[in-house]
C-alpha cells in the first residue's frame, strides 16, 4: 500500500506532485498510458512553445480591445481550465493520498474507451483540437497581417516560398495568414449554427414526440415543408431579401438545419416515452414538463450529439458555399469560401490559391464527419469491438 | 393501388400550400418591399406610395396572403424586374437545362454508388472495402464547388494547356460556340462533353452517401438465412449477390432517392454557377445580384415543388415495385 502510494506520488516529491496536478497528462504517462499521455501532453507543450516563440505578440494578444480577440482569449482560458478540471476530477478518484479502495488506473467511461479505441476517431479528434487551437491562437501563429498588401508589382501571386509558405494572393497578401484567420470564421459559424439548430430542433422534436396527437402532426408537417426546400435554395432566397452579415448567415444556417435534429429527437423521445422509468414518473404524478425535461430528454440526446458533430461539418461547408457564391462573408474578410472564389480567377497561373483553402475545408469537415461516425459507433453497443 | 395513389396525391397538396406559405412568410419577415428598388433621392415619397397601392402592398396581410397563394397556384409569378419578361417564361427557359443536369447526375450517382457499395459489401472488411470507404468519405466531405474547380483544373485547364492530353472537357456552358456548325453526331458529342464535368462533380458527392447505404443494406441481406440456402444449393456466388441479394437490398436504397433530391438541387445551384450552366440555379444566383426578387422566390418555390413531385413519383414507383407497402398504406 505504501509502495503504491509512493509510486503514484512519483519522483520529485512536492515539485513533481505540483507538476502532475498542473499537467494531467503527466499522471497518464506515469500510469503507463504512454500514447494518450503524450497526445495530451502535446497541447500544453504546443501552447508553451507558441508562447515562447511569439513572446513579443503575447501581450497585445491578451489585452487587445477587439471583440473577436477578447472572445478568443476568453474561449481559450475557459477551454483550458475546464479540460484541466475534467482531467483533474477524473484523476482525483484515485486514492492518491491513502484512501480506501484499489489503487491503479481509474476505469474509464465505456463510451470514452470505445471512442478512443477507434484510430479514426482519435485522429479526427486531434485534427479538431488542432483546428480550434489554431483558430483561437491565430494572431500568435500568423506570420503576417492578413490584410497587409504586398508590392503590387513584384509581390502578387507569388508561388509558395520560404517567406510566404503558401504564396501570396492577387493583392500580395500572405495566403497562409489569411488561411489561419479564415479558420476563425469557420469555427464561429459552425458552433453558432449548430447551437441554434440543436436548441430549436430539440425543443420542437421533444414536444412533438412527447405530446403526440395533433401537436405532433402539425409540427412534423412544418418540418416536412422546411425539408422540402433544398437547403441552399432556401438560404439563397433568405440572403436575397436581407442584408447579408456573418450573424445572419450563422442564424439562418441554424434555422435551416433544425428540422433534421427535430426528427431525430422526436423518434428518440417516442421510444423513451414508453420505458418503465418514464411511466413510473407519470404514475408518481410528476408534471409532464418535468418528466420530459428531467427523465425523457437526458435519455434521448445521444443521437443528437452525433447529429450535432456531423452538423458542424455541414455548417462549415454551407458557409463556404455561400461565401464562394458571394452571398456570405464579404471580402476582404478572409473566409475559406471567399479565398477559393478569389483564387478561381488565377487557376491557370496560381492554382494553389484555390486548391489550398479547399483542402483546409476538406480536412476539417472530414475530421468532423469521422468523429461523428466514431461517436455513433461508440454509442452503438452492437458495433463496439 | 388506386386508393394508395389518391391518398398520396392528397398528401402532396397541403405540402405545396405549405411551401408557398413559407416563401410568403420569408418575404413578409424581410425588411423593405418591392418598391425599395425604386427608392432614390429624386423619387417623391408620394410616388412610392402610389406604387405601393398599385401593387396592392397597402392591403392587409391576410388579403395579400390569399392573393399570393392564388397567384402561386396559378403559376403566375409576376414579372422579372431585370428582364421585363414574365417570370414564368424565364423559368421555362432554364428548367429543362436543370432537369437534364440533375437527371444525369442522379443516374450517375445511383449507378456508381450502388456499384461501389456492392463491391464493398462483397469484400467486407478487406482492403477494397476500407479503401472505398475512405475515398467515399473524402468525397462526401468535399464542398461541391471546390471539387468542381479541381476537376476543371485537372481536366480542362491543365489537360488542355499544360499536359497536352488527347482529351479534355470544356469548363463552361452547355454547347461550344461553333455548335450550330457541327454535324448532328458531333453536336450530340459536344453536348455530352459539356455535360461530363458538371454531372460528375454533382454525382461524386452523392454517390459517396449512396455507397455507404448500399453497403450496409447489402451486408444485412447477405447475412439472412435464405442467402445461405441459395449458396448451399450451389448457385454461383455472383448470382447469389446480383440476382438474389441485391434485389432485396435495393429497397432501402431507393428511399434515399427522396432524401437526396433536396441535396441534389442544392448542389445543382452551386454547380450550375461554377460551370455557367444556364439552369434555374444559376438564374437564381444571378437574379440576387440583379435584385430580381420575383425570380428568386419563384425559383425557390419551383425547386421545392420539384422535390415534392420527385418524392411523389418515387413513392409511386416504390409501391409498384414493392407490394408490401400498399396494404400498409391502406391500414393507416
Amino acid at each position: 500500500m505504501r509502495e503504491d502510494r509512493r509510486r503514484l506520488a512519483g519522483p520529485g516529491g512536492a515539485l513533481g506532485r505540483a507538476a502532475v496536478r498542473l499537467v494531467p497528462a503527466l499522471a497518464l504517462l506515469r500510469e503507463g498510458r504512454v500514447w494518450s499521455g503524450l497526445l495530451l501532453l502535446a497541447v500544453p507543450a504546443g501552447l508553451l512553445a507558441v508562447a515562447v516563440l511569439r513572446f513579443d505578440r503575447l501581450v497585445p494578444f491578451v489585452v487587445s480591445g477587439a471583440m473577436d480577440q477578447r472572445l478568443a482569449v476568453l474561449t481559450l482560458v475557459v477551454g483550458l481550465v475546464s479540460s484541466w478540471w475534467m482531467a483533474e476530477r477524473g484523476r482525483r478518484r484515485l486514492p492518491l493520498e491513502g484512501g480506501a479502495g484499489p489503487v491503479g488506473p481509474r476505469p474509464r467511461d465505456p463510451l470514452l474507451r470505445a471512442f478512443l479505441g477507434m484510430p479514426t476517431g482519435v485522429a479526427a479528434l486531434v485534427v479538431i483540437v488542432l483546428f480550434y487551437l489554431t483558430a483561437l491562437l491565430t494572431p500568435l501563429l500568423a506570420p503576417f497581417d492578413p490584410a497587409m498588401q504586398g508590392d503590387l508589382v513584384t509581390g502578387r501571386l507569388l508561388p509558395p516560398s520560404r517567406d510566404h509558405l503558401l504564396g501570396t494572393d492577387q493583392f500580395g497578401r500572405d495566403q497562409l495568414s489569411r488561411l489561419l484567420y479564415g479558420a476563425r470564421i469557420s469555427l464561429v459559424i459552425g458552433l453558432v449554427a449548430v447551437t441554434v439548430a440543436v436548441t430549436l430542433g430539440t425543443v420542437v422534436g421533444a414536444v412533438a414526440g412527447y405530446a403526440g396527437g395533433w401537436i405532433d402532426a402539425v409540427l412534423m408537417r412544418v418540418v416536412d415543408m422546411v425539408i422540402s426546400f433544398p437547403r441552399l435554395v432556401l438560404l439563397i432566397a433568405i440572403v436575397a431579401l436581407f442584408q447579408p452579415s456573418i450573424l445572419l448567415i450563422m442564424v439562418i444556417l441554424g434555422l435551416t438545419q433544425w428540422p433534421h435534429i427535430a426528427r431525430i429527437v422526436r423518434g428518440e423521445v417516442m421510444s423513451v416515452r414508453e420505458r418503465e422509468f418514464v411511466v413510473a414518473g407519470r404514475v408518481l404524478g410528476f408534471r409532464p414538463s418535468r418528466v420530459l425535461v428531467r427523465h425523457v430528454l437526458p435519455n434521448s440526446l445521444a443521437p443528437v450529439v452525433v447529429a450535432a458533430t456531423l452538423g458542424v461539418g455541414d455548417a462549415i461547408v454551407v458557409e463556404a458555399i455561400l461565401s464562394f457564391l458571394g452571398l456570405g462573408v464579404r471580402p476582404p474578410t478572409p473566409s475559406w469560401g471567399v479565398m477559393v472564389a478569389e483564387g478561381r480567377a488565377h487557376m491557370l497561373g496560381a492554382w494553389w490559391l484555390a486548391a489550398v483553402p479547399g483542402m483546409a475545408i476538406v480536412a476539417v469537415v472530414l475530421a468532423f464527419n469521422l468523429a461523428g461516425d466514431a461517436l455513433r459507433d461508440a454509442m452503438d453497443p452492437r458495433r463496439r469491438t | 393501388m388506386a386508393v394508395f395513389l389518391l391518398r398520396r396525391l392528397l398528401l402532396a397538396i397541403p405540402m405545396v400550400l405549405g411551401v408557398a406559405t413559407l416563401v410568403f412568410l420569408v418575404l413578409e419577415v424581410a425588411p423593405g418591399d418591392a418598391t425599395a428598388r425604386y427608392a432614390a433621392p429624386g423619387v417623391a415619397p408620394e410616388a412610392l406610395e402610389q406604387m405601393r397601392r398599385n401593387m396592392g402592398l397597402d392591403r392587409p396581410a391576410g388579403e395579400r396572403y390569399l392573393r399570393w397563394m392564388g397567384a402561386m397556384l396559378r403559376g403566375d409569378f409576376g414579372v422579372s424586374l431585370s428582364r421585363n419578361e414574365p417570370v414564368r417564361e424565364v423559368l421555362a427557359q432554364t428548367l429543362p437545362n436543370t432537369l437534364l443536369l440533375s437527371a444525369t447526375a442522379l443516374i450517375l450517382a445511383f449507378g456508381g454508388g450502388i456499384l461501389l457499395g456492392t463491391l464493398q459489401a462483397v469484400r467486407a472488411g478487406g482492403v477494397v472495402d476500407r479503401g472505398i470507404s475512405i475515398t467515399t468519405l473524402l468525397f462526401y466531405s468535399m464542398p461541391s464547388f471546390w471539387l468542381a474547380l479541381m476537376l476543371i483544373l485537372v481536366f480542362s485547364v491543365q489537360a488542355r494547356n499544360v499536359w497536352d492530353w488527347p482529351f479534355w472537357f470544356p469548363a463552361s456552358g452547355m454547347v461550344s460556340l461553333d455548335h450550330g456548325f457541327l454535324g448532328s453526331r458531333e453536336q450530340i458529342l459536344d453536348r455530352i462533353r459539356h455535360l461530363t464535368l458538371p454531372s460528375v462533380s454533382l454525382a461524386l458527392v452523392l454517390a459517396a452517401g449512396i455507397a455507404r447505404y448500399m453497403r450496409a443494406s447489402l451486408l444485412e441481406v447477405l447475412s439472412l438465412d435464405w442467402v445461405r440456402t441459395a449458396r448451399a444449393k450451389g448457385i454461383p456466388e455472383w448470382r447469389v449477390v446480383v440476382e438474389h441479394a441485391m434485389r432485396n437490398a435495393l429497397g432501402p436504397v431507393a428511399t434515399l432517392f427522396g432524401l437526396y433530391l433536396p441535396v441534389l438541387f442544392s448542389g445543382t445551384v452551386v454547380i450550375e454557377t461554377v460551370f455557367a450552366w444556364p439552369g434555374m440555379g444559376k438564374l437564381m444566383v444571378d437574379s440576387i445580384f440583379q435584385r430580381d426578387t420575383p425570380v428568386v422566390l419563384a425559383a425557390a418555390f419551383l425547386f421545392a415543388l420539384l422535390v415534392i413531385v420527385g418524392n411523389l413519383v418515387a413513392d409511386l414507383l416504390h409501391a409498384l415495385l414493392d407490394p408490401r407497402i400498399r396494404p400498409a398504406a391502406r391500414a393507416r
